[in-house]
């Protein structure tokens, strides 16, 4: 392999985790919200996190780049105020994958928490618990077989994005070229057939290890609770 | 403790009115299925918000509609055992009995200690299982000690017997009379049972149709309720056991009672229950006859049945109401009138220890 391949891999790895653990508070805030919540505008709410999976990629990396580009009002902000810039860095990788995997690990963490017996919730109301820690003592850890799947689906799809990410973040050997770009821009040159058919390997290796370990964690904790 | 309910709720095709007020000991709500006694009992325990009205206890208000008062369940202190006693799956026996204790305040006074909990409802060797190992009976128990551990200051139990074959409800039943006696919280217990009602409540709330139609202590209320299995209701001691028949003899104010052997010691309290179609009457003192026990009393009413066909003799037996299920041509034939003495005649065989 050589050094930009691995560079890719490990900018990938970089890029698939930090999206992960940055959607997975919201998307399970979120989750819980479309699962249990009653309020105004609930269904608006549940279109607009369903709409990068049904939008073209490529669209949604181009609202990002009108949203979050330097110059955007918004991107100016984030920059000054925060330090925090996306375009053209591997964190704009990042946010283009979170927010591609978002609608996956809502969905997930939606059903396994509309799964969870309310009858349960209430008789924790009754023992004193409040909302907040109904959800964390009861609802979290009996939906946390549904948490894990929707994190490695995030994780996944975080993993092989391309659409996004190429028109947000281009593909900067380095600081933005992921995994698939870099397959991307292999297959694009002569000779580099060898190289993209080492990173496919790699690929497909790195997407069965993460489903085997969820596959492993979600039946250590199915087993620790049987639902009655 | 007093518990005040003054509250109308409306549902799709269901209207359910409760005023009354409930006294010290276990208040049963009793009533058919779709009469509104869970309902009522949700709303006390804040699990419902009523259209209008208001609940209070020991004069702190819960809910008052008019001054948009609602105390949210978890602020409420009131325990709840479910019929199907939703222990939490994920934890163990333990950590279910121990999770109310997380909530309880300081200010509310010392917790029951885990140890005299579990040992009242006899629990000790289930800690460290899971819910879904244990059987009903066992289940409905830690939901008990579960609900007891939160400290609350009113215990609601929505037919906790009900999901339990009768074996079950034996093993169950005197756990809930030391509950009542022993532990000193005063408990709301829903019930479509006559013997359960009989056996446990002090005060009896009768709901009909989603309207309470009697209140009062349980000896009064119950002999009148509108229940398919009618009778009275009878309080008594355990005089002495007859080994060689499997007998337990009871002393009671209205005599003495032979029933099938009980596994109470001798001096402890029983109350039983007696179905009207048990009951036969009888002019004169009955002799060469089966029946163990014969009760002197007097006729006080006599309330026909709606086709006429049957009627409920009452008897008042020195103080202790009993009731006769009798054909109208017996009453005929016998001349029975309010006023007339008779003596009842009950089987041993139809005891059961409600």
């Amino acid at each position: 392999m050589t050094e930009d391949e691995w560079t890719a891999v490990r900018l990938s790895l970089l890029v698939a985790t930090t999206a992960t653990a940055a959607s997975l508070p919201l998307g399970v805030a979120v989750a819980w919200l479309l699962a249990r919540g009653r309020f105004w505008g609930k269904s608006l709410l549940d279109t607009l996190v369903h709409l990068p999976l049904i939008m073209p990629p490529v669209v949604t990396g181009y609202l990002l780049l009108l949203t979050f580009g330097r110059r955007t009002p918004v991107g100016a902000f984030l920059a000054d105020e925060l330090g925090i810039v996306f375009s053209f860095r591997w964190t704009g990788a990042a946010l283009a994958c979170a927010v591609m995997g978002f609608p996956l690990l809502v969905r997930a963490v939606r059903l396994s928490i509309e799964a969870v017996d309310s009858r349960l919730e209430s008789a924790a109301g009754t023992l004193g618990a409040n909302p907040p820690w109904v959800f964390a003592t009861i609802t979290l850890p009996l939906s946390l077989p549904g948490v894990i799947a929707g994190a490695i689906l995030c994780f996944a799809k975080a993993m092989g994005e391309f659409g996004a990410t190429i028109t947000f973040v281009s593909n900067i050997p380095g600081e933005t070229q992921t995994l698939p770009s870099l397959i991307y821009t292999l297959t694009q040159v002569p000779g580099g057939d060898a190289g993209a058919l080492r990173l496919t390997l790699i690929s497909i290796a790195i997407s069965m290890l993460a489903l085997l370990g969820s596959e492993l964690l979600a039946r250590r904790i199915g087993a620790r609770q049987v639902t009655t | 403790m007093s518990l005040e309910i003054d509250i109308d709720h409306a549902r799709e095709h269901f209207q359910l009115t409760a005023r009354f007020s409930s006294a010290p000991g276990l208040t049963a709500l009793f009533g058919r299925s779709g009469s509104g006694k869970s309902t009522l009992i949700d709303i006390i325990g804040g699990l419902i918000r009523p259209t209008r009205g208001r609940v209070a206890i020991d004069g702190q208000v819960l809910v008052d509609t008019e001054r948009g008062i609602f105390v949210p369940k978890h602020r409420r202190r009131i325990g709840y055992v479910f019929q199907d006693s939703r222990l939490f799956p994920h934890l163990s026996v333990r950590h279910n009995l121990l999770y109310g204790r997380w909530f309880v305040r300081e200010s509310a006074g010392p917790s029951s200690d885990l140890a005299s909990v579990v040992e009242l409802l006899g629990i000790g060797s289930l800690l460290d299982r899971r819910p879904d190992s244990l059987s009903g009976g066992e289940r409905q128990r830690v939901a008990i000690g579960r609900a007891l551990f939160a400290h609350p200051r009113l215990l609601l139990m929505d037919e906790p017997l009900a999901s339990l074959d009768e074996a079950r409800r034996v093993e169950i039943l005197p756990y809930v009379e030391r509950l009542r006696d022993e532990a000193g919280v005063p408990i709301v217990y829903v019930s479509h049972s006559v013997a359960e009602v009989a056996r446990l409540a002090t005060t009896v709330v009768i709901l009909t149709d989603g309207k309470v139609t009697a209140v009062g202590p349980v000896l009064d209320i119950l002999p009148m309720a509108d229940a398919g299995d009618a009778g009275g209701v009878l309080d008594a001691t355990v005089a002495r056991h007859d080994e060689a028949f499997q007998l337990t003899v009871l002393a009671s104010a209205a005599g003495e009672l032979q029933v099938p052997r009980l596994a109470a010691p001798v001096g402890s309290p029983v109350r039983t229950y007696i179905r009207a179609r048990d009951v036969m009457i009888s002019l004169r003192p009955p002799e060469e006859i089966s029946a163990l026990n014969v009760l002197p009393g007097r006729i006080t009413a006599i309330v026909p049945s709606s086709n006429g066909a049957q009627a409920d003799v009452r008897l008042d037996c020195n103080g202790t109401a009993l009731m006769a299920r009798l054909t109208a041509k017996s009453v005929q034939r016998l001349a029975l009138a309010p006023g007339r003495p008779v003596f009842a005649v009950i089987k041993s065989v139809s005891f059961e220890r409600s």
